[in-house]
């Protein structure tokens, strides 16, 4: 074995760049380990657990670049390096050749593009008001993507876009759509008549798709944060959102998509919605369906049942069969039978974090116990995220998963040594899984899980078990990714690919639970 | 500007500032989009961001800025006359001499800036050879401050010595003047270092027949408009810091005429028209106190953060800061130039960046204009793109276009100017310098040319300091 470690001063590059550069050098002959990252604490600390931190990578700051790779021979990590070395620059150059315009700040962005009146963030956490303030200040909608942003500049910020009249989607905001145009993470969807304002990201992902497989469409998505429902921010961006909405002539209903809001900011908001001219549907995961109704307004347990409320509302002509197929119920049946009797847990590996939240919803109204990464409720709290325990549920995407890695919506490595893992576990019965298309991810999910799974599956019949594996594919027809290939992909390796993440849930416990519904 | 009614109907023009990958779906939607190259401002320094965020949009430093750029850009400099510094200079004195870049002292000067002091010394009679020069200065005979805190530049060296005529710049919008040498052309020359009996000869040449001449014709006009010269010439190809023939040319069609109607005879009027024919980078040195007299005009406008001077002495690169004191330096070691080399020469051989001449990019000419000066940019070691993505770089740090030095090449948009301290902590873009590169042994001239910045440690410590003097309660009065 052969390493070698190089620190370049003051050279950023943002970190996404790195990890999937990290992660594609990974899978080159010959190495057995490459870190391509900002000198952080956090980074370094992975040095060391692989015994690569030198002393001057010791002394990097953040603003320095570690290179560091064990290959097999010297020839190769010199070769490797070259490589690091040519993707690193290569971007550059062809930046420079190209007429693509490139700025170092807002306000030189601001000179390129006098117009812009949007503004997509996602540098670290710590400099991410800062910028954000700036877009503000000159009149520019912000969307923060950036995790790590302090409640307090989330507050301020939130603030500073109610006095300017400008929205403020984030922080952690990973998906919107504004006015067709999908930001960050987003589906392409059909424009209608629905307006949506959410707290979560795959949550609104999910109920857009669902409206556009209705053969309906959405007028506007917008994106708060996932904290904008806490206390201290009091639902700002949802309020904010919903009277923009209201305002909007184009649209004629209104779906507010959120995980339960603290009680105050939840008065708040129905308080608004009673006041509302126009129909509101509220889906509220896990939350309070007297006080929606009390209001006036059509509640939703799931986000399936939002997207379905809502396109009634807009048609009440529409038709929406809900009924389980016969060709369901006849897989199950022949699943189950499959079965070795130690194999009775739900194993839900997700990438969305709200569709996580979404099945342990509904698995627990079913009866069952189970735990998850992002319970509420101190009894459902995953104890150890490395290692499963009963029906588990774990969303990937969540930050104790992706410090410093990426999230299994770009780059799906972590989900698919952990496919592996559960299958070993002589409890796993199902699989639960989802994938998410649309802007933003990855360009071949399925393809590239398929290995994952095939090698589950081998796994599991090796030590004489039968693995199912239930999936669910968050996109539309349109996206890039090609939803139909999609499918086939993961029905090429027997797994059964679900309408909608609801259903590929009860399907899941179905085949668990010892009787058939 | 756009509220949240108006953004529903107004199409999506989007700044992506972080990862690049959202910016490629937002291409695949066709949505008109700017990638922001973003790096942690400031180098991710706390202590500067707060500065930083301090000074962002705060009425009284745009006010100010604009105060300061104003009057750099109405300054009209004149060439009216040539003298020699112990007669014009204020301050100047017989045991006086001035050199490039900020204050430093004798012992810790760089080897072609030594070198030229003692030719100096020789030139004035103070000394016959280098060994009495030397002793004349170990006895602290000699006193030395910077051409700048003179109202005066001078290239490379810059060294000008009591006896040594200057040009008289006079900015007739604003009245102050500027001060600098007579380029003495290529080859041996003072401002590199040498100091053999060629140079000396030359330099008394210069005092004794030519700057007499010139006095003369310069006597019959009303001054040489150095602003016009400069305009045209940037619209010739010249960026009049490296290059300057088309300026020098434009300069020798003004005087030649007013030469000729002289009593000088014909062998010295045939000397003194042949001495600024053969060398192209006579308008060098009216091209920098043109650009000292506008820029000493802008200098003393409080809360400004404007750079009023860029100057190294091949030691320390240093800076003035518009809001800030006139002999306040705000310095770093001077970095070493990436260019092309002369046959023979390499990065071993040369010298950290020296010279006054930095005056013309904090004008927003020079390496700021190089994008409209394609014959330069070869020589520099660049290609035409390069030298244009760089003058249009340069308005990310600059507060403004100065409209009367138009480029070409740039669809006539002005050179960048004013550069903002907050702007270049900002972003982390320095400002870009082409110059010359001179050996680090005195005497052997210049080794090739390319292109340089400043330390980014200048700037930093301007705004640190500009934070003591305008933070706090100050600024909000």
């Amino acid at each position: 074995m052969a390493s070698k470690v190089i620190i370049e001063n003051n050279a950023y590059h943002d970190s996404v760049t790195l990890m999937s550069l990290s992660s594609k050098i990974n899978n080159y002959d010959g190495v057995e380990q490459a870190v391509v990252s900002m000198a952080t604490k956090m980074n370094k600390d992975l040095l060391e657990d692989i015994g690569l931190l030198t002393d001057e990578a010791e002394a990097a700051t953040e603003n320095d670049l570690i290179i560091a790779l064990i290959a097999n021979t010297d020839e190769r990590v010199e070769e490797v390096m070259e490589v690091i070395h040519e993707e690193l620059t290569s971007k550059k150059t062809k930046k420079g050749k190209g007429k693509e315009v490139t700025a170092k700040s807002v306000h030189s962005a601001l000179n390129a593009m006098p117009d812009a009146n949007m503004a997509i963030i996602s540098v670290p956490g710590e400099y991410a008001a800062r910028e954000a303030r700036q877009a503000l200040k000159k009149g520019v909608h912000v969307m923060l993507f950036s995790d790590n942003v302090s409640i307090e500049d989330e507050k301020a910020l939130k603030e500073m876009g109610r006095e300017n009249d400008l929205f403020v989607m984030g922080p952690d905001c990973g998906t919107a759509i504004i006015n067709n145009g999908g930001l960050c993470f987003a589906n392409k969807v059909s424009e209608g008549g629905i307006g949506l304002v959410a707290a979560s990201g795959t949550g609104l992902q999910e109920v857009t798709v669902q409206i556009d497989r209705l053969g309906y469409g959405i007028t506007q998505a917008i994106g708060t944060g996932g904290r904008d429902l806490h206390e201290s921010i009091g639902g700002m961006m949802m309020l904010q959102g919903l009277k923009a909405l209201e305002n909007d002539d184009k649209t004629k209903v209104i779906t507010l998509i959120s995980k339960p809001p603290a009680p105050s900011v939840q008065d708040k908001i129905v308080k608004e919605v009673s006041q509302c001219k126009k129909p509101v549907v509220v889906c509220f995961l896990d939350g309070d369906a007297q006080a929606v109704e009390a209001a006036g307004a059509t509640f939703s347990a799931t986000l399936i049942d939002a997207a379905r409320k809502s396109v009634a509302l807009l048609d009440p002509e529409v038709k929406i069969d809900t009924e389980m197929n016969e060709r369901v119920t006849a897989w199950v049946e022949a699943e189950k039978g499959k079965f070795s009797d130690s194999q009775q847990d739900i194993r839900g590996l997700f990438c969305g974090g709200t569709l996580t939240s979404e099945a342990l919803s509904i698995i627990r109204s079913t009866g069952e116990s189970v735990k998850s990464n992002v319970a509420k409720k101190a009894e459902e709290k995953v104890a150890d995220i490395t290692e499963s325990v009963g029906h588990t549920l774990l969303d990937m995407g969540d930050d104790e998963f992706t410090k410093g890695k990426p999230h299994p919506m770009i780059e799906p490595t972590l989900r698919n040594e952990r496919i592996i893992q559960e299958a070993k576990d002589p409890r796993t019965a199902v699989l639960l899984l989802d994938f998410e298309l649309g802007y933003g991810s990855n360009d071949d999910p399925a393809g590239v899980t398929l290995d994952a799974l095939k090698e589950a599956k081998d796994q599991a019949e090796q030590a004489g078990r039968h693995l199912s594996i239930v999936s669910y594919i968050c996109g539309t027809s349109k996206d890039k990714q090609d939803y139909k290939q999609q499918q086939k992909k993961l029905q090429s390796a027997g797994v059964y690919v679900a309408d909608s993440n609801e259903m590929a849930t009860r399907i899941a416990t179905m085949l668990v639970q010892k009787e058939v519904n | 500007m756009s509220t949240i009614d108006e953004i529903f109907n107004q199409s999506l023009h989007v700044i992506n500032i972080g990862t690049s990958k959202f910016k490629e779906d937002l291409d695949l939607q066709g949505i008109d989009t700017v990638q922001v190259d973003w790096q942690p401002p400031a180098g991710g320094n706390v202590q500067l961001i707060e500065a930083l965020d301090f000074f962002q949009d705060n009425d009284k430093v745009e006010q100010a800025n604009q105060e300061a750029i104003k009057r750099i850009k109405e300054a009209h400099p004149f060439l009216i006359d040539v003298d020699q510094a112990v007669n014009v200079i204020p301050g100047m004195h017989s045991k006086k001499i001035l050199h490039s870049g900020p204050p430093i002292s004798w012992e810790n000067m760089a080897g072609p800036m030594q070198g030229a002091i003692i030719g100096a010394l020789i030139f004035e009679g103070l000394a016959n050879n280098e060994t009495e020069a030397r002793a004349l200065i170990d006895a602290g005979e000699i006193e030395f401050d910077p051409c700048h805190e003179h109202s005066a530049v001078g290239p490379m060296a810059g060294i000008v010595s009591p006896s040594m005529p200057v040009h008289v710049i006079e900015n007739r919008t604003h009245g102050n003047k500027a001060y600098c040498s007579v380029n003495e052309g290529f080859g041996k020359v003072l401002r590199f270092g040498a100091f053999s009996d060629e140079v000396i000869d030359r330099l008394k040449w210069l005092r004794d027949v030519f700057a007499p001449a010139l006095k003369k014709a310069l006597a019959l006009t009303e001054g040489i408009d150095l602003k016009s010269i400069t305009a045209q010439s940037l619209h010739m190809g010249d960026e009049c810091h490296n290059r300057n023939k088309a300026s020098t040319s434009l300069f020798y069609r003004e005087i030649g005429d007013y030469f000729l109607q002289t009593d000088i005879d014909k062998q010295s009027l045939r000397e003194v028209l042949r001495f600024i024919q053969n060398n192209e980078q006579y308008f060098l040195n009216l091209s920098m106190p043109a650009c000292k007299s506008a820029l000493d005009a802008g200098h003393g406008v409080p809360y400004s953060t404007v750079i009023t001077a860029m100057s190294r002495n091949g030691v320390e690169f240093g800076v003035r800061v518009s809001g800030l004191g006139e002999k306040e330096w705000f310095t770093a070691p001077a970095n070493f130039i990436k260019g092309l080399f002369f046959p023979g020469y390499s990065e071993e051989d040369a010298t950290r960046d020296l010279g006054d001449s930095a005056i013309t990019e904090t004008m927003g000419i020079g390496g700021f204009a190089m994008g409209g000066s394609p014959a330069i940019v070869q020589f520099v070691g660049g290609e035409v793109e390069d030298a244009i993505r760089y003058s249009e770089q340069m308005f990310d740090i600059t507060v403004s276009e100065n409209s009367n030095y138009s480029l070409p090449t740039l669809n006539f948009s002005g050179s960048a100017f004013g550069i903002d301290l907050r702007k270049v902590i900002e972003t982390g873009i320095l400002p870009v310098i082409n110059t010359g590169m001179a050996h680090k042994v005195a005497g052997i001239g210049q080794i090739g040319a390319g292109i340089v910045h400043p330390p980014k440690a200048c700037f930093e410590k301007g705004l640190m300091r500009f934070y003591e003097v305008y933070g706090g309660d100050g600024i909000n009065e």
